[in-house]
């Protein structure tokens, strides 16, 4: 009899649990999200005691929005049982308080919680969030205005050979030698690109050194604002060896915008060309080793440099020298030997060493679980957000 | 002198508020509005581009350059193309059909015309072909760059060499057969591999950030055709 | 001796027909050797596996251009045929003007599978759309708004599918296959700002560049080249084009292994009686 008594009970609370509409959620907490430009709050909460799964028919809840503590009220999220927090980022604007409510749902109704607020979508100064990036750029560019000063002052920099670069001189005079012109390929990309423009900077200083040995260089162009560019550097170049009719517009010119058209054409000035000596230097993507090895079947010397990690392995394999990632970016201050230039190298390569020295000490602190070092980052940090 | 020092004035106040506004959250609109610059620029590059490959091929024409004649060609094929994507995008062969009796002798140019004109199946039966056959040339040349190049002359190349053999290995279901090898290839994928792919972009990173402000404070200007 | 001469300056065109080869000859006798699934591939499977169907879609961008078709395509297809055979919903898309016409073909190819499921309300084809940043951006605002139209021109209010779909929260995840590195603004917008799970499809040179987001759990998945479609494939227990391929892939790779070791005994055993100048190598100061 007991035992038929509290089934009954139970089935009748379990009813009762489909019958009547969700508790309503409480302890709503309403916070501005920091670090943004304004635009989204938090609004987090306890979930309904009948959000619990299984037999319970919370389906979800609808975080609604008003400017005024009365309403009305508009929906601007809904989300899945089971969430306890939303970000409402749907068109606020900064500076006007906000009044939220929580609504739980199920298949029959639904309960509101309490309003609560206001709060304002504020719009900080500054990112804080970003405060370490900032410390490291202020750092970065106090190392290179230093060495930059230095170089000025006449102080002797120290830069260690890069044989792709030392070999321009004898590439460019085996090209004379024979007779045949030189192939310079300065990447597919656009002129936006830092190592468009790097290799920019390095065709000015092919482009001298070609005109001094009476050698035609052929530049074949992805991008046609990069072709003008080329254009300009390569009649500057020709300008300042003083042989100003030496150099032909023609051959500097645009092929096409389509990657693999490209390379065909470039393939075929090599292998009609032949000439002596090919430079791939700039972006390179899929085709690298498809130019490298076409060159390379016609037994011309290759000089690469690129920083698409990806490619220079390619690049290795066929090329007799390249240049790796950011020693693309040396080439100009390593072939000009102009102080700016050879003082912003150097502190790049300090401000490289400190980024080793915190990842080492990171690491082998942290391999002790010492978290001080750690923690230190995160310092600054701290002291603004308090 | 405004030829020189406008563009590098241009430069500098540019790069200073796209680096502030990084740091500045009143400031995120501007790199919104940059963005929507950017596209339309890039819109109008294509325009450029499209108004270059027509010149250079009408100069070479002209000029009687060599190899002219694969001129004719690119501007032909470039002229198809467009009339192509117009015919296909407006429907108009639809709207030909319905004009034509079925059966006649109309209908079937119509029918020939649409098949020869539809952009959708040159583009994948002539652009999808000819791209993907320049792509499956790099099968070919790996096989010959690594047949010539891979030489244990150094240390360096040997280890270049056994670890590019296990890769090989470790990547087919060939090679997978053999115990140990997909762990090895794992690992070296994993950790020695992404850990000097990620030390040389810390220093492309860094590379970049120092040419970017070589650029900005007027000390590179190679790019605007100048001599340092 | 002669041979190892021989081996030491062979035409490349010889190591050419070797490869084509080695190419062809599985493709028309098939080994059936077994795939083994990883870890990466694996995860992915899972995120798409578990979606309920007829709840919210997935959202698969095909951002590549004809040049990678037939390494990127088969990964396309497996995971439409994943989601078409579990009717999950699938919105397809392209950031890149040379992707349209393939993200339309790998749909139409797939929905011809399933003539169960109908355009509309169980798949889109949104075309492409110029932006790319911005259009990844604007999803995350409104995503009717920044597709009013799909790609064949039917206003996006008329399509059952989307009528549900606001933003990435309307989206249960999303899938690039890219040559490019396109996956990493989807992760940069998609998932870091609007919190939207991202997959990624690259091609196998690529793929290693992606493992940092893997590791840290900015990618739900990774399908690498040709070998991660085919375990992909397997793991759907539909074999497909990538399957076949990779029979094709590995006695290709043998081959190349077995040239670098002959061009390896050639160079030793020759060494002695080569010229001085033969033996002598480009200095490569600045590269392994």
């Amino acid at each position: 009899m007991l035992l038929f008594v509290l089934l009954v009970a139970t089935g009748h609370a379990q009813s009762s649990a489909f019958d009547r509409p969700p508790a309503p959620v409480t302890n709503v907490a309403l916070k501005d999200a920091p670090d943004d430009a304004g635009g989204a709050i938090t609004i987090s909460w306890t979930l309904s005691p009948d959000d619990a799964g299984g037999a319970m028919d919370v389906i979800g809840y609808d975080v609604r929005r008003s400017t005024s503590p009365d309403g009305p009220f508009q929906t601007v999220k809904s989300v899945p049982r089971g969430s306890s927090e939303a970000a409402d980022e749907t068109d606020l604007d900064s500076n006007v308080n906000y009044f939220y409510r929580v609504v739980v749902k199920d298949a029959k109704g639904e309960a509101p919680s309490v309003v609560a607020g206001p709060v304002q979508a504020k719009v900080p100064w500054f990112n804080l969030g970003r405060l370490n990036t900032l410390i490291a750029t202020i750092i970065y560019i106090t190392l290179l205005l230093y060495f930059i000063f230095h170089a000025k002052k006449g102080k002797k920099l120290f830069i260690r050979r890069l044989a792709g670069l030392d070999a321009l001189d004898e590439a460019v005079g085996r090209a004379t030698e024979m007779g045949k012109p030189i192939l310079y390929v300065p990447g597919i990309s656009q002129i936006s690109d830092v190592a468009t423009i790097a290799s920019i900077n390095i065709l000015s200083g092919v482009a001298r050194t070609v005109a001094e040995y009476n050698t035609r260089v052929i530049v074949p162009n992805y991008d046609p604002i990069v072709m003008t560019v080329a254009q300009e550097v390569v009649r500057e170049g020709f300008l300042a060896a003083g042989k100003p009719d030496a150099y032909d517009e023609h051959d500097v010119f645009y092929v096409t915008t389509n990657q693999f058209a490209f390379v065909a054409a470039v393939d075929g000035i090599m292998v009609r060309e032949r000439p002596a000596t090919n430079l791939f230097i700039g972006m390179f993507f899929a085709e690298s080793l498809i130019l490298a090895e076409t060159g390379a079947s016609t037994g011309a010397i290759q000089i690469a440099g690129t920083d698409a990690v990806a490619q220079i392995p390619f690049f290795i394999a066929a090329c007799d020298y390249t240049l790796i990632g950011e020693e693309l970016y040396a080439a100009s201050a390593y072939l000009s030997r102009a102080p700016l230039l050879l003082g912003s190298l150097k502190g790049q390569d300090w401000m490289k060493i400190c980024l080793i020295g915190c990842i080492a000490v990171g690491v082998v602190t942290l391999l002790f679980g010492i978290e001080s070092f750690r923690d230190f980052f995160e310092t600054p940090l701290m002291i603004f957000r308090q | 002198m405004m030829r020189r020092q406008v563009p590098l004035l241009i430069c500098f106040v540019a790069g200073i508020v796209m680096l502030s506004q990084n740091f500045i959250p009143p400031l995120t609109w501007i790199y919104q509005q940059a963005l929507e610059w950017a596209r339309i620029i890039s819109a109008i590059a294509l325009f450029i581009g499209l108004i270059s490959l027509v010149r250079v091929h009408t100069m070479k024409l002209k000029r009687k350059a060599p190899n002219y004649r694969y001129s004719y060609v690119t501007l032909f094929a470039l002229c198809y193309m467009i009339i192509a994507g117009f015919l296909t995008k407006y429907g108009v062969f639809v709207k030909l059909h319905a004009g034509c009796d079925p059966g006649s002798a109309g209908e079937w140019i119509v029918t020939a015309l649409e098949k020869a004109l539809n952009f959708q199946e040159i583009f994948l039966n002539v652009q999808i072909p000819i791209q993907a056959t320049m792509f499956s040339l790099l099968a070919f040349y790996i096989a010959s760059a690594a047949f010539r190049a891979f030489k244990a002359r150094t240390f360096e190349a040997t280890l270049l060499l056994i670890a590019a053999m296990i890769v090989m290995l470790g990547r087919v279901p060939l090679g997978q057969m053999i115990p140990g090898v997909k762990e090895i290839t794992v690992w070296i994928l994993d950790v020695p591999n992404t850990a000097a792919k990620r030390g040389i972009m810390i220093g492309v990173g860094l590379g970049m950030a120092s040419t970017s402000l070589k650029i900005m404070l007027g000390i590179e200007r190679t790019y605007l055709g100048m001599k340092d | 001796m002669k041979f190892l001469f021989f081996l030491l300056q062979m035409d490349r065109r010889i190591v050419f027909v070797l490869v084509a080869l080695a190419v062809v000859a599985p493709l028309i006798m098939p080994l059936n050797l077994p795939i083994v699934v990883g870890d990466k591939v694996r995860r992915l499977y899972d995120a798409i596996d578990q979606l309920p169907p007829r709840s919210r879609p997935v959202l698969v961008s095909v951002d590549y251009d004809p040049s990678t078709v037939p390494e990127l395509q088969p990964m396309t297809l497996a995971v439409l045929r994943h989601c078409f055979s579990k009717e999950v919903p699938v919105i397809v898309t392209t950031m890149f003007p040379t992707g349209a016409g393939l993200a339309r073909d790998a749909m139409e190819t797939v929905a011809k599978e399933y003539p169960n499921l109908s355009y509309g309300t169980d798949y889109a084809y949104m075309g492409y759309k110029p932006g790319y940043s911005l259009v990844i951006l604007g999803i995350g605002e409104n995503f009717q708004a920044t597709y009013p139209s799909d790609g064949y021109g039917t206003p996006s209010s008329k399509l059952p599918i989307l009528k549900n779909v606001k933003n990435y929260d309307d989206i249960a995840i999303m899938v690039d296959f890219t040559a490019s590195a396109a996956y990493e603004v989807w992760i940069m917008f998609a998932h870091q700002k609007y919190g939207c799970k991202v997959g990624a499809g690259v091609t196998a040179v690529m793929a290693s560049d992606a493992y940092p987001y893997l590791n840290s759990g900015q990618l739900e998945g990774l399908l690498g080249g040709l070998s991660g479609a085919a375990e992909y494939e397997k793991l759907i227990g539909a074999p497909g084009t990538a399957t076949i391929g990779m029979d094709a892939q590995s006695i290709a790779h043998i081959l190349i292994i077995v040239l670098i070791i002959l061009g390896n005994v050639a160079y030793f055993a020759t060494r002695r009686h080569r010229e001085p100048a033969q033996t002598a190598t480009p200095q490569q100061g600045g590269s392994a």
